[in-house]
Formats: structure tokens, sequence, C-alpha cells
């Protein structure tokens, strides 16, 4: 089965950390996405630019209106994503939870959500 | 063939059938339904002679219905490779099948409580499935209309279907948060059977009875697990003081007050027997802790005579497994009795934000009440009663308030 993992990630932590922290951070999301890559389980995944880039569209009326900001104002922000090939739930949720631990000085939730296959 | 005995004979049956069921079918729904259909036959067939196995009959029937479900598609090329020597024997016997019943049994308690179902779907699929419970039933236990229930039952299996919920009994490394999960379940069962929340009895009887019976079934198939024979014991001992609970009028008493004749001494003996067995395996837990202090309870004779140095002790063990206020409240009281109510006070006020838990202010009252500040008592009675909506125990309070004026005349 296909899962997506939505990163939540608090965003306003990053402020208070020093470039070597983030640094590091960055550092150990690049070796687990090499070893996931290496289990075959890794279909897809990218870090996403800070909320403050996003702009919500919606069209009212027939027009289309764009916002700034993200969809939703919460703490914590969709901040990358991965798409990975997990045999069940158990497996899916277990590789979040190894995202999650990728975080040492900021707290993330990682959403797990089975993709849909289309017939055909 | 009266309807009772087919009746009598789902009862009994269902559960394992089902579990099979659904693990040919991959789907609950197929499953409920082609055993539906089974049971609509069964009361045609067994009005003219009960088969000699009932249960393996109506496997049977609801196997070929299911097969007929799917006739000439792929799914049924699939499921006949898949199942050719289940479905080809009309008759399961021996002893690979009753394995393959406890494999079943087990596949099918661990998808209903598997822990990325939210609590209360783990609950109401435990209850409809592996418990004898209808939808209604199981929408009326826990208060809520039908409609939503039967919603909630719905988007649960489509979770199980669509999330990757394997029907499978969990690999040994997952095995002790997994049971854990499953042992929640069966507690907040029974806990929702032994205080209703809401209504006119103090207890659900129900309720405990079906919590009473699913842990049973996990000892029964899942041998060994001293948590499992733990939680098993804690609920026989809580259960075999149910007559003494509530007196002729449906008013609560309170431990200490109890009439101990009345508790089930049988259902005690087999309580302690089984918690004994758990705490020669040398894995503690909570459950088995909480067994513990519920079996010293048990052993006096009389509410004088409790051994409250040993509860107090077994409090303390249990706030290393579960740090929860509640523990810490009944640690409190715990104290109070072995050291005195201010002891017991001191412990209580550093538990100041317990502001909208009922039985923390009853504790505070009855704390008060030992150091004769009765107007503080009252205070706390009086809170108490805002904060419960069960009739028995707002008779209850009631009633202490009521005591407390008479005695001393506050006012």
């Amino acid at each position: 089965m296909k899962y997506m993992l939505l990163i939540y990630d608090d965003f306003a932590a990053y402020d208070k950390v020093t470039e070597q922290q983030q640094h590091e951070l960055f550092g150990r999301y690049m070796h687990f996405t090499e070893e996931l890559s290496k289990s075959g389980r890794m279909k897809a995944g990218d870090p996403l630019q800070p909320p403050f880039t996003s702009t919500t569209v919606r069209v009212v009326a027939g027009k289309k209106v764009a916002t700034d900001g993200p969809y939703a104002e919460t703490k914590e922000q969709l901040g990358g994503y991965y798409i990975v090939e997990a045999k069940d739930v158990d497996e899916a949720t277990e590789i979040a939870s190894e995202i999650c631990k990728l975080h040492t000085w900021n707290s993330v939730a990682v959403e797990v959500r089975p993709i849909m296959v289309l017939p055909g | 063939m009266p309807s009772r005995v087919i009746e009598a004979v789902f009862l009994a049956e269902r559960s394992r059938i089902l579990a099979s069921l659904i693990r040919l079918a991959r789907s609950f729904d197929d499953a409920e339904d082609v055993l539906a259909e089974a049971l609509l036959e069964a009361q045609v067939h067994w009005q003219t002679q009960l088969p000699t196995n009932p249960g393996a009959w109506l496997l049977t029937v609801a196997k070929r219905k299911l097969l007929d479900q799917r006739r000439g598609g792929q799914r049924r090329q699939q499921l006949l490779e898949q199942n050719r020597h289940l479905l080809l024997t009309d008759e399961i016997v021996g002893e690979d099948a009753n394995e393959e019943a406890a494999d079943d049994i087990l596949r099918l308690l661990f998808t209903c409580c598997h822990p990325v179902l939210a609590p209360e779907a783990q609950i109401a699929l435990t209850l409809r499935t592996l418990g004898g419970l209808s939808t209604t039933e199981v929408a009326r236990a826990f208060l809520v209309e039908e409609s939503t229930m039967a919603q909630r039952l719905v988007r649960a299996k489509r979770k199980i279907a669509l999330a990757g919920i394997r029907y499978a009994i969990p690999a040994q490394e997952q095995l002790p948060e997994r049971l854990a999960s499953v042992l929640h379940v069966i507690y907040l069962i029974f806990n929702e059977g032994y205080a209703a929340t809401e209504g006119e009895a103090l207890e659900r009887r129900d309720l405990c009875q079906e919590a009473l019976r699913l842990s049973h079934l996990v000892n029964e198939w899942l041998p060994g697990e001293a948590e499992a024979e733990g939680l098993e014991a804690l609920l026989r001992l809580i259960h075999a003081r149910r007559d003494a609970r509530v007196d002729a009028e449906g008013r609560l008493v309170t431990l200490d007050r109890q009439e101990r004749s009345r508790w089930h001494d049988d259902e005690i003996a087999a309580g302690i027997a089984l918690l004994e067995q758990a705490l020669r395996r040398k894995q503690p837990g909570a459950y088995q802790v909480q067994a513990a202090i519920m079996a010293v309870h048990a052993e006096a004779a009389t509410a004088a005579e409790t051994d409250w140095r040993q509860i107090r002790e077994l409090y303390r063990t249990l706030l290393r497994f579960e740090r929860s206020e509640q523990v810490l409240l009944n640690y409190a009281v715990a104290v109070g009795q072995v050291e005195g109510w201010a002891a017991a006070e001191g412990i209580l006020e550093e538990l100041g934000e317990l502001e909208g838990y009922y039985p923390y202010h009853a504790a505070r009252a009855h704390c008060a009440l030992a150091l004769g500040k009765k107007v503080e008592a009252r205070v706390a009675f009086q809170k108490a009663l805002g904060l419960t909506r069960n009739r028995v125990e707002r008779e209850y309070l009631s009633q202490k308030m009521a005591d407390l004026v008479n005695d001393a005349g506050v006012e």
C-alpha cells in the first residue's frame, strides 16, 4: 500500500535555534531519506518552503481569489511530505515515528494517510 | 426449532464464525451479510432437525453464501485458491480447527482494538463483533443516538478496509503494545458498566458482564500473559462485590459500609487464584497491582480489619506504573487511613487541579469530615454533587449533606 506522510512542523522553533542545529536536522533528514530509499519503501518526498511563502486559492462567484498564507493558521504547519510503500498501517506509522524522532528540538506531528488506488 | 435455541447457539458461536468469515471475505460487512443470510436459512432448516454441530453448519452455509455472492468474478477465483482447504470441507473438526478458531478470534480482537482507531470506535467495534451486543444496545450503553453509533461503526470498518489495518495477530515485537490496547478497551467497557456516567442505575451490569467475558476470552485464546490475567482478576474481584454496592432502595453503599456477606466468595476466590497465577509469571503491571489492592480489601472480614498499610504500599507501587491523578487520589485515601487525615489532606491539596473530578471532591469531603472541619466538608460535598449526573451517586451525596446538617447544625 502507498501512504502519504504529511509532516506538520513547528516553524516558530527554527528561530530559536542556531544555524548549526538546523543544519544537523537537515543532515538527519538526508540520512533518513537515503535509508528509506535503500529499503525500497521511498516513492517520493520533498521538504516545502516555509508557510509564509504559501498562497491559498479559492474561486468565489467564478472569480479566482488568492489569499496570502496557508490554509489553516495553526502552530504546526505542513512542512514536507513523503510517499512511502508499506505493507500495512503499522509499518507506515512506524516510518512516521522515525520522522518524528529526527526532530530533537521541536515538536512535529506526522499524519499518515493511505493513498487511494484508482481503478484501471 | 424454537428461535431461542438458534439465538443461544448463535450467541455462543457468533464471534468465532464471524472471525473466520472476516478472514475469508477480507471484509467486515460482507462477513456480517453472509452470516445474517445463513441465520435466516437456519431458522427454516433447523425447524425439522438441529444439526449435530450447529456452529459448523452456520459457518459452512455462510461460506457458500460468500462464494455465491462472488460467483463468476475474479474474487471468487481468488477466494477459492486462497482458502481451498477450508471451503471444500463441510465440517471443521479436530485440533487444527480449534487452533484456527483461536487465531481467528485473536485476529478479530487485535483488529477491533487497533490503536489507529479512535478509542470509542475500538470499544464499539469490539462490543459489536466479539460481544453479544447489537448496534442498538451499544448505542444505548454509550448514550448516543443509534444512527450516530451506526455511523461510528461504518466509519471504523471502512478505516480498517482502507487504511491498511491488517487482519492479523501482531508480530511478537508489537504484541505488548497491541495487547495493552486490547486490555485497555476491555477495562473501559467495564468502567462504563461499573460507574455509568449518567442515568438511573449506578451500574450497567450487561457491560460489566461483556468486559468479563472478553477478558476471559483473551486468557482463553492467548494464555500466559500476566497483565491479561491481572485484568481478568481485577474485574472479577470488583464484580464480586456488585450486590453489596447498592442497597435495596438502589442507594450507593461505599466499601466501608458494605455488607460483606453479600460479596460472592466463590468469585473472589477465583479472582485471587487468577491473580496469584499472574504474579508467579514475574511480569508485574498496573492491572496486577490493582487486582492485588482489591484482593486485600476482599480478604478483610470487616472494614475495620482492612490492611491499609499494605494498600498504601500497593498504591505506591501502582504510581510507578501509572502516575495519574486518580491513582494519587486513592493513594491519598490510603495514606489517610494509615498516617492520619492531615497527611492525606496534604496530598489532596497538591492535587488542586482536579476541580472537575467528582471523586476528588468526595475524598476532600471525607477528609475534612474526619478532621472535624464540617463547613469545608459540606462545601466539598456540594461541589461533588454538582459534578455527577448519576442518580444513585447524587442521592448518596445528598444524604451525606443532610447528615451533616442534622449532626452539627451547620446553618
